[in-house]
């Protein structure tokens, strides 16, 4: 199913993962942002939410020559073909018109998890547990943000409710189009060394779209076809090689160092 | 179960057959019971507490109760493959297996359409499907199409329920049972057109994952090959299961339920499709393997260079389950030695569930970024619980089924010689 749209604009980011310290400090904004629960005691790396997960990748190499890059992995918005919008039976993900944002609407997922599957970027996220907030914690809720329920699938929708306010407010002014960084997901604000560039890759004349056209870019598994709007950036090639490197040599150099590539958080 | 001569529900049993005492059947029955008793237990967790009680996870987001789904599914198909060779292609010699192919599908079918509904996060909104459908989804199509057999296989056991000796004195359920039975050609027909449709979807789930270069295939229009192939696939082992079913359900009886020639044709049969399933199979393999993984950048060799899912289980799912089988159930010597065709159906058996096991599990498992890690999953005693329920449930309608009604029309005879 060809999910793509001509869209007015289309937003996407530039990670640059030279910049990237893997703080964490997107996943912290994230999930505040978006009314992310705090993990249940009994969940696991692989049964937590975090809308953005950074991963910790070496390059395989001994001591003095061992390099550590930090991937932070949102969804990856597909821009065509996108596996999970596709997939859903009951019309629960779609592509935003206006936007090209890929949505989830938690209260129509039926919890099968088969976007789940689909996706080849791990970036969608079920609700094992009822989410919970400690005592007091409730009252830091995002109110633009709706809560999710035990049993649907979540994701990245690149804080949907900002554009929603920043268009808004640009609608107050007498806008029709928003300035270039008016409108910004947490992540990005967030990130304390300004690694995520975040805006209109239609625009020409946008940040964001000046970065993604340079040579140092790359984006993770475009050999399948999906147009993924996120990019990543790094001066390094054996970092720009982990978009094309093949699973098993990759499995082999991180064996070298006795690990594997690990999430974090 | 050992035979006795007056069972105390001998009133509920058809005439001129014999069926073990009430106590036997009732120390048959009492250890199925458990096992369901344990996965209703396990089922209640499930709903009440989440399905945190799995060890399913973000990233093994599909665990054995799709496989148990699919490879039930699958076995289940002998029902409406039995329904059309009998009712459309006129193949009478079926005429005794029918009853008993139509409990096993309803069986097979309402039990993987039972696990669905624990599987889902929000069972309550299965009716969504319905109301919202995307058209694109192979698993709308699955579920139109599984909901719609389901009835449609519930419509066609009313009648084998209603022939029961007490119930045909109700002069009503009587005339109810001869009308349905005069539509039984339309509901194969029917069933024959929504099996065919859901279990290719059911390949189709797999073979439209873009993402999934493992389990991704091209095909014909909007369907992938691996849509073709899971009908054959079904097509092919539903006379398989339906003639294991037989034999094993004989030998506990210690009854002849069938003529030797209906073994042998069903052997024929489920050879017949199997041999096409193989052959059909190992072309879209080769193509897959030289055109369709590469495309995508992921040579095809790399999936099998994660243990434990080497190279063999590409030849276990072929050949050892598929190829021997195959040519097994052609043979001649063996279509008349039961034993050895008994062996052929369980391996072909074999062969389909294995195939629907690498399409989930070891789908799953691969990794696709080359940053992923290779996973693994091990399911927890409430998914195993749940497992062993549907397979006890199935015993246990199977069992009422089997003393109540009359699933092998020729038993009566082949039991008075």
């Amino acid at each position: 199913m060809n999910t793509e749209l001509k869209t007015k604009n289309r937003y996407g980011m530039v990670i640059d993962l030279d910049k990237c310290t893997g703080c964490g400090a997107c996943m912290i904004g994230c999930a505040v942002e978006n009314n992310i629960a705090p993990a249940h005691q009994n969940a696991t790396d692989r049964t937590g939410i975090t809308w953005i997960r950074v991963y910790e990748v070496e390059n395989g190499e001994s001591f003095p020559d061992n390099r550590t890059v930090y991937v932070p992995l949102p969804c990856q918005q597909c821009g065509k073909e996108s596996p999970c919008v596709s997939v859903c039976p009951q019309k629960a993900v779609e592509v935003d018109p206006s936007s090209g944002i890929v949505g989830q609407i938690p209260v129509r997922c039926l919890g099968c998890r088969y976007c789940m599957t689909a996706c080849p970027y791990h970036a969608r996220y079920f609700n094992w547990w009822d989410p919970v907030w400690p005592q007091g914690m409730e009252k830091t809720l995002n109110p633009d943000v709706s809560t999710r329920m035990r049993g649907v699938v979540e994701k990245c929708n690149f804080c949907h409710s900002r554009l929603q306010a920043a268009r808004a407010k640009a609608a107050a002014e007498g806008r029709r189009d928003l300035h270039d960084g008016e409108y910004l997901p947490a992540c990005a604000e967030s990130c304390p060394s300004q690694a995520i560039v975040f805006g209109d890759l239609l625009d020409e004349s946008s940040e964001v779209s000046k970065a993604a056209r340079s040579e140092k870019t790359f984006r993770l598994l475009e050999q399948l076809g999906t147009e993924p709007k996120v990019y990543y950036r790094s001066e390094q090639n054996w970092v720009r090689s982990i978009a094309e490197k093949k699973v098993t040599e990759m499995k082999k150099s991180a064996n070298r160092v006795g690990g594997e590539a690990v999430p974090r958080g | 179960m050992a035979e006795r001569r007056c069972p105390v529900d001998k009133q509920l049993i058809i005439r001129g057959v014999t069926r073990t005492s009430l106590r036997n059947f009732f120390f048959w029955i009492l250890p199925w019971s458990g096992i369901l008793a344990v996965g209703l237990y396990a089922i209640y967790l499930c709903l009440a507490v989440g399905l945190n009680q799995t060890n399913m996870d973000n990233r093994f987001a599909f665990g054995v109760w799709i496989f148990l789904d699919l490879a039930v599914i699958a076995l289940g198909a002998g029902a409406f493959f039995t329904g059309f060779l009998l009712y459309i292609l006129k193949k009478d010699e079926l005429k005794a297996v029918i009853n008993s192919a139509v409990v096993l599908g309803f069986i097979c079918y309402s039990g993987a359409v039972g696990v669905l509904m624990v599987d889902v996060g929000q069972p309550l909104r299965a009716w969504f499907t319905f109301w919202h459908p995307n058209v694109h989804s192979m698993l709308t199509e699955v579920t139109f199409c599984i909901t719609c057999y389901l009835t449609v296989l519930a419509v066609e056991y009313s009648p084998i329920v209603l022939k029961n000796r007490k119930l045909k004195q109700v002069p009503s359920l009587m005339v109810f049972e001869f009308e349905i039975h005069k539509v039984m050609y339309v509901l194969a027909g029917l069933g024959t057109f929504l099996s065919f449709f859901h279990q290719g979807s059911l390949g189709g789930l797999y073979g439209v994952l873009r993402g999934r270069p493992f389990a991704f295939r091209e095909g014909l229009a909007i369907w992938p090959s691996t849509f073709f192939l899971f009908i054959l696939s079904a097509a092919a082992v539903g006379p398989s299961f339906i003639l294991f079913m037989t034999w094993i359900v004989s030998k506990i009886s210690k009854k002849n339920l069938v003529k030797k020639e209906v073994y042998s044709l069903l052997g024929k049969i489920s050879g017949t499709l199997l041999i096409v399933y193989v052959l059909l199979k190992t072309i879209d393999t080769l193509i897959w393997i030289n055109k369709t993984s590469p495309s995508v950048g992921f040579p095809a060799f790399e999936f099998y260079a994660w243990n434990p899912f080497g190279t063999w289980i590409l030849f276990a799912e072929i050949v050892l389950f598929g190829l021997i089988p195959a040519l097994m159930l052609l043979n001649k010597k063996v279509q008349e030695r039961l034993p050895l065709l008994v062996t052929a159906a369980v391996l072909a058996c074999a062969g389909v569930a294995l195939n629907r096991f690498v399409m989930t599990i070891q789908t799953l498992a691969l990794p696709t970024l080359s940053f992923d890690p290779f996973l693994s999953y091990l399911p927890s005693w409430q998914e195993l619980a749940t497992f062993g329920a549907v397979i006890a449930y199935g015993v246990i309608v199977y069992s009422f089924s089997f003393r109540y009604l009359n699933l092998f029309p020729q038993e009566r005879d082949l039991n008075q010689l």
